[in-house]
């Protein structure tokens, strides 16, 4: 068995985070798990990506192989078209926030960012499944953007056939979070999850 | 994670490589740590320093790489036994003390982490420290996964101590920033007794002896290496083509002859000892190849290390075939990635890539669509202030001016995020020896102003000399110290400057202005978020002479934001931005390029991105219309 998860997205919301996350809860389930992170620049604003592979304890590198994507979870829509030619596969599930993140070169006029339809198309056309979700509305209205990354995991682990629970998420913030903090994260992960069912029924 | 708690001992949880790296430490009973933040070797300092607050060890950010070996070897040569970490580059920092040390030899054990950075992710070369092991003649060891990690820092303890020698450990930006189910040990009872014993010196007198008696102990650390489990065959007998491996590529090597169906073709050598490499190991697994493979970060060590020792021994082994980065195969530069070696060994042995058409179908839709994502300052950033102050002051004085950078956050001075002022960065502290140079060359008929900017952080670490040097010898130096009071590109370690220790006890802060001050160069201290008056005190200290400086003061935007945030919450007034007509071209967005400052297409008006935008106000002096207005809360 193997499970390979993309999250990408840009330097500040939270990818490094979501990827611990699902990895600690993975080990507590009795999987192995490798996660490839990268950071450093990548604080500052530019692309980030995570590699997390949950297996049955084979030999396995940090970096997922070329194509060999099974979900790849945007937290930014340019971010996850970029990713689409080195890791995505016909039968990927991308699960993607839609609410752009401009880089300084859009902002300064130097280039233009891809129409949005444009991005939503070609996911949904080469892919097995694109859930397009307004995760960054949804944690705006819980009390800002940080709370975005809990949004997509809630909705990631309710993904059909995926090895992890809310529950197991749940579990690991009780010892990860207290107070305010923890209820506020509790809510994000619900919100997902509703995300996830709500889009399942209209479509 | 909290990996120095007792009740994790024998299980098994989720660990960094680095948390990994200091996990073996403590499980190996060590009780000193030193090093510098650098990534990719931050956490485990970090790691230890957290750990110091419940364990009976002592863990310190030392002022750079050298002083933290020093520090680590006085722990040695009193029989304890120390760590010392550092990133690729630290470890040329380090050098001069290293080359010596292996001279002399240590006591307790001393494991030497360099943390590599192939393809420079966030480093300014990408450098392959492994070289450092032939230059001072000591072992080296190259873990591929976190759990290996952990028990090679535990054998590398060991080894130290056979040999009386140091022992590099060498990890990689993908190890180090790999997560993986780890199974721990346990961790000791710590208890030492240090003791300097007088009678046995450390010194490298007399020298050629004791160079000799370093061969000595490298010959001693081969015949370990012969038989330690870490250098290990993988495949077929025929042993016809073998990849010759190590570190993370050996895993992309493996997952590639599994993916690809090739156990049969191919077989796999793991090195997991690089230098002294294991002879008799090597030379029995590949006597009868005709083909050999090298796949390691970054630069050809292994393969140049195996083609010589098969030349010593030619008269017994089959002539070869050999692919790697001395034949082009693979490129000379770059990280090891899967998708390269996948192509290699597809093209090589007639196979498909999986998903070959579909990634090529993807690449030509997407040609030209996706545009590249610039790196910046965060919002709220000072050195975006502080460099359009320079970028103010440089137009004002009209002498071609420009500034010589340093490493740190602000390197990105080279982009436009720091409006391209920067036009030189090398090392830690070199920019501002590069100034010291500039600052003599006004004698020799130069007319440029310089300004030259360095960190809080690499004031202390490598810029001190530098400045000192230019008050010996009165250099017409301008140096700006960017004081964000944090090692901000790392990760927010305390330094000299801060108050505060790597263990989170209260220091004296050593100020900046006061060692100046007291070599008598003129000081100021500006605020970045005051750019007109930041400009004009940068425009006054360009027309005079003389070593001087001046402190870039605000806290770096990341730490404000956890300890409050800022006070505004900033606004664009509609009916003061022109949009388009207004003849500033879209000034904001176009030159200041903050990340939370936006220009909206549909209304042509400029516009905050609240999602983004942290309210540090300093964009409401950019305008020319004032229209970026600050608000309250």
């Amino acid at each position: 068995m193997i499970l390979n998860l993309v999250i990408t997205g840009v330097g500040g919301q939270g990818n490094v985070l979501a990827s611990q996350i699902l990895g600690r809860a993975g080990v507590k389930k009795g999987l192995s798990v490798t996660i490839g992170e990268t950071f450093g620049l990548s604080q500052r604003g530019g692309p980030v990506m995570s590699h997390v592979r949950f297996h049955d304890g084979r030999v396995v590198g940090p970096i997922i192989p070329p194509n060999m994507a099974d979900i790849i979870m945007g937290l930014e829509p340019l971010e996850t078209l970029r990713v689409l030619p080195e890791l995505g596969r016909p039968d990927t599930l991308y699960l993607v926030n839609k609410r752009p993140i401009y880089p300084l070169n859009v902002i300064a006029g130097d280039v233009a960012y891809p129409p949005l339809e444009g991005i939503k198309e070609i996911l949904q056309e080469n892919s097995r499944k694109l859930l397009w979700v307004d995760g960054t509305t949804k944690s705006m209205e819980l009390g800002g953007a940080i709370f975005l990354n809990t949004i997509m995991l809630g909705a990631l682990v309710s993904l059909d056939n995926f090895p992890l629970t809310i529950e197991d998420i749940e579990e690991i913030f009780r010892v990860t979070f207290k107070g305010e903090r923890l209820s506020q994260n509790l809510s994000a992960l619900q919100i997902g999850r509703e995300l996830v069912l709500e889009y399942d029924q209209e479509s | 994670m909290e990996i120095y708690r007792r009740e994790l001992d024998n299980s098994k949880v989720l660990l960094q490589g680095n948390e990994a790296i200091a996990r073996g430490a403590l499980e190996a009973n060590v009780v000193f740590g030193a090093g510098y933040p650098g990534n990719p070797s931050s956490e485990i300092i970090e790691t230890l320093a957290e750990a110091a607050k419940s364990l009976p060890i002592y863990v310190e950010w030392s002022t750079n790489e050298k002083v933290a070996l020093e520090a680590a070897t006085a722990a040695s040569f009193s029989g304890l036994r120390s760590i010392v970490t550092m990133k690729q580059n630290g470890l040329n920092v380090a050098s001069d003390f290293l080359t010596n040390l292996t001279l002399s030899g240590t006591k307790g054990g001393l494991v030497l982490v360099t943390c590599d950075d192939p393809s420079g992710i966030s480093s300014t070369n990408e450098e392959d420290a492994r070289w450092f092991s032939r230059l001072a003649d000591v072992p080296l060891l190259e873990p591929s996964t976190p759990q290996e990690a952990l028990h090679m820092v535990k054998d590398a303890f060991w080894l130290s101590e056979q040999i009386q020698n140091v022992v590099i450990l060498r990890s990689i930006s993908r190890l180090s920033h790999t997560r993986a189910d780890v199974k721990l040990g346990t961790l000791p009872d710590f208890r030492v007794r240090p003791y300097f014993d007088p009678k046995v010196p450390f010194h490298t007198f007399p020298i050629v002896p004791k160079h000799q008696r370093r061969h000595e102990k490298l010959r001693k650390a081969k015949e370990w290496a012969e038989a330690c489990p870490y250098n290990e065959y993988f495949g077929n007998t025929e042993k016809d083509f073998v990849i010759v491996s190590s570190g993370c590529a050996f895993l992309y090597a493996y997952e590639a002859v599994e993916d690809l169906g090739l156990w049969d073709q191919v077989g796999i050598l793991k090195i997991g000892v690089s230098y002294p490499l294991p002879e008799r190991l090597i030379l029995d697994t590949l006597k009868s190849a005709s083909k050999v493979l090298f796949l390691e970060d970054v630069d050809p060590f292994i393969e140049e290390g195996v083609m010589a020792l098969l030349s010593a021994h030619a008269n017994g082994v089959k002539p070869k075939e050999f692919f790697g980065r001395n034949s082009s195969h693979i490129p000379v530069a770059g990280e090891t990635n899967p998708y390269l070696i996948r192509r290699f060994l597809s093209d090589y042995f007639g196979k498909d890539l999986a998903y070959g058409e579909f990634r090529n179908r993807i690449q030509k839709l997407l040609e030209g669509k996706v545009p590249p994502r610039e790196f910046g300052f965060c919002p709220g950033c000072p050195h975006r202030g502080t460099y359009y102050a320079i970028k103010k002051a440089l137009a004002w004085d009209h002498r071609e001016g420009f500034v010589s950078g340093d490493i740190g956050c602000y390197t990105m001075g080279i982009w436009p995020t720091g409006f391209n002022m920067v036009k030189s960065v090398h090392a830690m502290g070199s920019g501002v020896g590069l100034s010291s140079g500039y600052g003599k060359l006004k004698e020799l008929g130069f007319g440029q102003p310089v300004v030259t900017v360095c960190g809080d952080s690499t004031f202390f670490h490598a810029a001190l000399p530098a400045i000192v040097n230019a008050k010996f010898n009165n250099s017409d130096m301008l140096l700006i110290v960017l004081d964000n009071s944090a090692t901000a590109m790392t990760g927010f370690q305390p330094h000299p400057g801060t108050g505060k220790t790597a263990m989170g006890s209260i220091t004296e802060p050593v100020s900046i202005e006061g060692i100046c001050r007291s070599m008598g160069m003129e000081v100021e201290v500006i605020d970045p978020y005051e750019i007109e008056e930041s400009a004009q005190l940068i425009y006054e200290f360009l027309q005079k002479s003389g070593p001087r400086l001046i402190v870039a003061r605000r806290k770096c935007a990341l730490v404000q934001g956890r300890e409050g945030g800022f006070p505004f919450r900033m606004r664009v007034n509609e009916e003061r931005c022109r949009g388009e007509e207004c003849g500033c071209g879209r000034y904001c967005t176009r030159v200041f390029r903050c990340p939370g400052l936006v220009y909206e297409n549909k209304k042509k008006k400029a516009m905050i991105d609240e999602v983004i935008c942290v309210g540090c106000g300093i964009c409401a002096s950019i305008c020319p219309m004032g229209a970026v207005e600050r608000g309250e809360r």
